[in-house]
């Protein structure tokens, strides 16, 4: 078992935090160390989070395990359960745990967790007094309930409520004793925690507000029998009240369990002390969880625990390359039919705003502090369906100026197709389809999270599909997430995306690098960021491919084996595994000619469906793959890029030439502008309009550029969308000619091609960017604005219509199967 | 031996891609790797269906073009946490040409 030549890593807690670490390490590095864990508990790692709904009857022990037994054996991990590490010995570097058991190490990891804060009042010690933090915790409550009546919690806080909660549930009379004037003081308005409080009562919860605790009464049996209250502060009523409990549940607090890091001699300040890499004062011991103290601040929910996991398993695997900064949290209350969110700092103060929508009469409660341009805190009741939004406007600093006026009517309300309206899944039946693409229901997606120990979006996409292809429900995905496992759902922090599970670098520094470093090919590209898997994957090798096209219009060799197989044949795969061909009619320009040749190659290949597209063209659908290369020739039109990352149509109205409104004209406008963009790769599809007055038949609106004739000239338009999610565009400019519609169209064009991440849509990188910053680059510096353009021409100036290419021959094999015939035994085409 | 039956010249499969290879037994598709290895699926995913042979390579994996099931190359096996198994055939290089074999 202890294979000399590896280092020893030895972690001490076999919670959540400490087996997060060791499960991103064994990502990274798998083969790196020798491994032994030790756990005071009898119990693999389980999801502590959801005790609360073992405690409320929801859910099993065996349905909360995350890493059982099993998982340690298979991967060659030493496991010491039911053994408490008593001591460090630092000096001859190993463990002492309390049965004797010793254990010798190159790298140390504490993750010990915190210890329930007990009030020090006479009776603290006796039976039936405990806290709410493990599993032997919740069986002693659920034994309790079985045969006692009378529970008493006390703390009003997110635990202290989910006790309460659980033990009502299995049918105690329960009341919550709580210091403070209301409920869950550090994450709730009084107005909330109010309507919270009525919610609770309803179902059975009795509340004493500002009240302490004197003392615990012992009864007849040993066992505590009552709680005895001081008198309130007045002084007046002499004695205290006294109410009666066979359990007590104290939930007050935590404090960091640091007792061994003290006395091993590491710096403690509340918690175990760690820089930016999780590393203690003694350089080979790192801290994860509950136990650290970073930058002054110690966590109690596992969002940031998760991040310090990664972040230290990336430095124990000895690539160095991330760093912890702090994490901002939000919480839930996993009550069930109770919606509540928070986040962030809500109790104003100087310089903030609040916008408050309140409406008791149903229930809902919600409010907003804002700070100059920013959301600095938030308090939802009743309708936590946008919690998710703010809570990532928040994290991100995003500027929310343009938002403003629509903020309180939330995210979900702005024109979401896909899934029949609905916006709030807490209201969805379990057998309501939520994704659509991948027809995944409510019920699958929460079993998953429940069953797998799923904590993030692309975890739920992983398994289970929902949300992996179009994305219009990820927002209801993301209210299941965090609806299920509470305050440890963590939106993906936008700003520092990685690229893809290939790389921790983000879009943004791979590429910086590209264009610095002058790296010109793929393999160049993940050798210079040490990508981990060979060839890396299908999300990372498409998007490089784009970046280094972008960065090096002439020198980059187009790799198709990295393209998307419609990017690769040049049209569309359909789901029987035939494509379509839809040529390009410049501005929706077409002739009889053309159209006689559509005809002809239609009868000619039998094509099974001609139809017209959304974008003014002819669409040929049940070509196989075999016959492109031939109706490409006989079609002789140039290729529509109907199935790229690209330039798609130009969309026009008839305009002045005809239209007796028309004060432009957009036909010619729009024609021009699809020559100039022909064939241009983008990081996602681009679609333009152009109508020739502000009646728009054209739907400008929704473009990525849009361009709308007024009697003095045009109003150019950008970023906007009218897929999965419509989105109307943002003003940019007004011209007057057309040189100038195709000058600050292509500028703004070209800076997206440049700045955007691969997959993003205009709208996307705009909204994350900012209209400012894209005004000051297009619209207030004229002399950027030409250079841009000019990139943009300089790009396109020798790209090839594919299609014609492949008509002489190019990538002939790709469209050309083997025919192979068994009994002969050797090709014959 | 003579199940063992000459496919193409290893240079007419494009690294990190495929050819389709139509038999009696349907589709195959025969994959080389960055390593210019050969390896042969049944050219149907299984998820529902979708052509493997449309996919993007990499390592011994492939990445099924219609909703991103990846499958092992090797085994047919899908990649955890996905479910599934396709149709592995042998194929293998000799001189610069590639066999496959049905049975
Ligand atoms: C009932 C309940 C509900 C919760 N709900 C939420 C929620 O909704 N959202 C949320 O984000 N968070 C929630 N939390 C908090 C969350 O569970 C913790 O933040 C998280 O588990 C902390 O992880 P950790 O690894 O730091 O500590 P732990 O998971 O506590 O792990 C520490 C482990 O180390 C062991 N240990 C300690 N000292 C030693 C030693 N000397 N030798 C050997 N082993 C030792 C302990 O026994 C323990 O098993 C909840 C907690 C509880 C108790
Ligand atoms: C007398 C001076 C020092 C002593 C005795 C000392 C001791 C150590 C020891 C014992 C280790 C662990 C090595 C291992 O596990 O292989 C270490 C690691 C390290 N030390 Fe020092 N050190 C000293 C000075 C410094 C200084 C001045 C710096 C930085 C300015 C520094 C930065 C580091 C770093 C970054 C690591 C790597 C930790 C890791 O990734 O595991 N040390 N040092
Ligand atoms: S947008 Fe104006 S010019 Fe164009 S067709 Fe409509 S009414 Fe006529
Ligand atoms: S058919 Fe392959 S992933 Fe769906």
């Amino acid at each position: 078992m202890t294979d000399t030549k590896k280092t020893r890593l030895v972690v001490i807690g076999n919670g959540m935090a400490g087996m997060r670490t060791l499960e991103e390490l064994l990502k990274l590095a798998p083969d790196m160390y020798d491994i032994t864990v030790f756990g005071a508990e009898p119990h693999g790692n389980y999801n502590r989070i959801l005790l609360s709904p073992v405690l409320a009857g929801e859910m099993t022990i065996k349905d909360i395990m995350l890493n059982d037994v099993d998982w340690y054996a298979q991967n060659g991990i030493t496991l010491h359960l039911n053994k408490t590490v008593t001591q460090i010995d630092r000096v001859r570097r190993k463990v002492i745990a309390d049965d004797g058991t010793e254990a010798g190490y190159d790298r140390l990891l504490l993750a010990t967790g915190s210890n329930p804060f007990m009030l020090p009042v006479p009776g603290k010690d006796l039976p039936g007094v405990i806290s709410y933090r493990d599993i032997r915790d919740t069986d002693e409550m659920i034994e309790a309930a079985s045969r006692y009546h009378h529970a008493v919690v006390i703390g009003g806080g997110l635990l202290g409520l989910e006790a309460a909660n659980g033990l009502r549930l299995r049918g105690m009379d329960v009341t919550v004793v709580h210091l403070m004037p209301w409920l869950m003081e550090r994450q709730l308005d009084r107005t909330a925690a109010g309507l919270l409080q009525q919610s609770l009562e309803a179902k059975g919860l009795r509340f004493k507000l500002e009240k302490q605790t004197a003392e615990l009464v012992a009864g007849e049996s040993g066992r505590v029998c009552a709680i005895r209250l001081k008198p309130a502060l007045s002084g007046v009523e002499g004695d205290g009240e006294t109410l009666p409990a066979d359990l007590v549940v104290m939930a007050v607090g935590i404090h960091p369990n640091t007792g061994l890091a003290e006395a091993a001699g590491l710096h403690c300040d509340r918690g175990v002390a760690v820089n930016d890499t999780m590393q203690t004062y003694d350089p080979r011991i790192y801290a994860v969880g509950e136990c650290v103290s970073h930058r002054g601040t110690s966590y109690g929910l596992v969002a940031p625990l998760f991040e310090q996991a990664r972040v230290c398993a990336n430095h124990l695997a000895q690539l160095g390359i991330s760093r912890y900064t702090g994490s901002v949290t939000s919480t839930k209350l996993k009550v069930t039919g109770i919606d509540l969110f928070s986040a962030g700092d809500f109790t104003g103060g100087a310089g903030t705003e609040e916008i408050v929508l309140s409406d008791p009469s149903v229930g809902v409660y919600k409010k907003l502090v804002v700070k100059g341009d920013k959301i600095v805190g938030s308090v939802l009741y009743g309708d936590t369906a946008d919690g998710s939004w703010y809570f990532q406007l928040l994290r991100d600093g995003q500027n929310i100026h343009e938002l403003r006026d629509r903020l309180m009517s939330g995210q979900s309300h702005l024109g979401n197709s896909g899934h029949h309206g609905q916006n709030n899944a807490a209201s969805m039946p379990d057998d309501m389809e939520v994704c659509g693409c991948n027809g995944v229901c409510k019920g699958t997606i929460v079993k998953a999270i429940k069953e797998k120990g799923l904590f993030t979006l692309n975890d739920v996409r992983k398994h289970t599909k929902a949300s992996a292809s179009c994305g219009s429900c990820t927002g209801l995905v993301e209210q299941i997430l965090a609806s299920t496992i509470g305050g440890a759902y963590q939106p993906v922090d936008v700003s520092r995306k990685p690229l893809c599970g290939c790389t921790d670098y983000t879009h943004e520094e791979v590429r910086k690098a590209i264009v610095e470093r002058r790296l010109k090919s793929i393999p160049e590209a993940m050798g210079f960021f040490e990508w981990r898997n060979v060839n890396g994957c299908a999300s990372c090798r498409p998007a490089l491919n784009y970046y280094l096209l972008c960065a090096w219009p002439h020198d980059y060799r187009d790799d198709p084996q990295s393209r998307f197989i419609n990017e690769r044949a040049h049209a569309n795969i359909q789901k029987d595994g035939t494509y379509s061909v839809i040529p390009r009619i410049y501005g929706g320009v077409t002739t009889p000619a053309q159209l006689r040749r559509i005809a002809d190659v239609a009868e000619k290949y039998d094509i099974r469906e001609v139809r017209c597209t959304g974008g003014q063209r002819i669409n040929m659908l049940g070509v196989k793959k075999e016959d492109l290369p031939k109706v490409w020739a006989d079609l002789d039109m140039p290729s529509g890029f109907a199935y790229g990352k690209s330039i798609r149509t130009v969309k026009t109205c008839v305009g002045s030439e005809w239209c007796r409104f028309g004060v432009q004209d957009s036909t010619s406008m729009g024609i021009a502008l699809e020559k100039e963009l022909d064939r241009m790769w983008a990081p996602h599809k681009v679609k333009l309009a152009v109508s020739g007055c502000p009646r728009n038949c054209a739907e400008a609106t929704i473009k990525d550029v849009g361009i709308v004739g007024v009697d003095s000239g045009w109003e150019i338009y950008v970023a906007g969308n009218g897929g999965i999610k419509a989105e109307v565009s943002l003003f940019l400019v007004k011209v007057k000619s057309a040189e100038e519609v195709m000058e600050y169209a292509s500028a703004f064009i070209q800076l997206y091609r440049e700045e955007a991440r691969y997959l993003d849509r205009t709208v996307h990188w705009v909204q994350r960017v900012g209209m400012d910053y894209v005004k000051a680059r297009i619209v207030e510096d004229a002399a950027g604005r030409r250079v841009l353009y000019e990139r943009l021409k300089d790009a396109l100036r020798d790209e090839k219509d594919p299609w014609q290419e492949r008509v002489r021959g190019v990538a002939a094999r790709e469209f050309e199967p083997i025919r192979f015939q068994p009994e002969i035994g050797s090709e014959i085409s | 031996m003579s199940e063992w039956m000459r496919i193409c010249p290893l240079e007419e499969i494009p690294r990190l891609g495929s050819r389709v290879v139509q038999t009696g037994k349907g589709d195959i598709a025969v994959f080389r790797s960055g390593t210019d290895e050969v390896f042969a699926l049944r050219d149907q995913c299984p998820h529902k269906g979708g052509p493997l042979s449309q996919g993007i390579v990499s390592d011994r994996k492939v990445t099924c073009p219609l909703h991103g099931l990846t499958v092992q190359l090797d085994s047919g096996e899908a990649v955890a946490p996905d479910k599934g198994c396709t149709h592995r055939y042998r194929a293998r290089v000799d001189k610069g040409e590639v066999y496959l074999n049905l049975s």
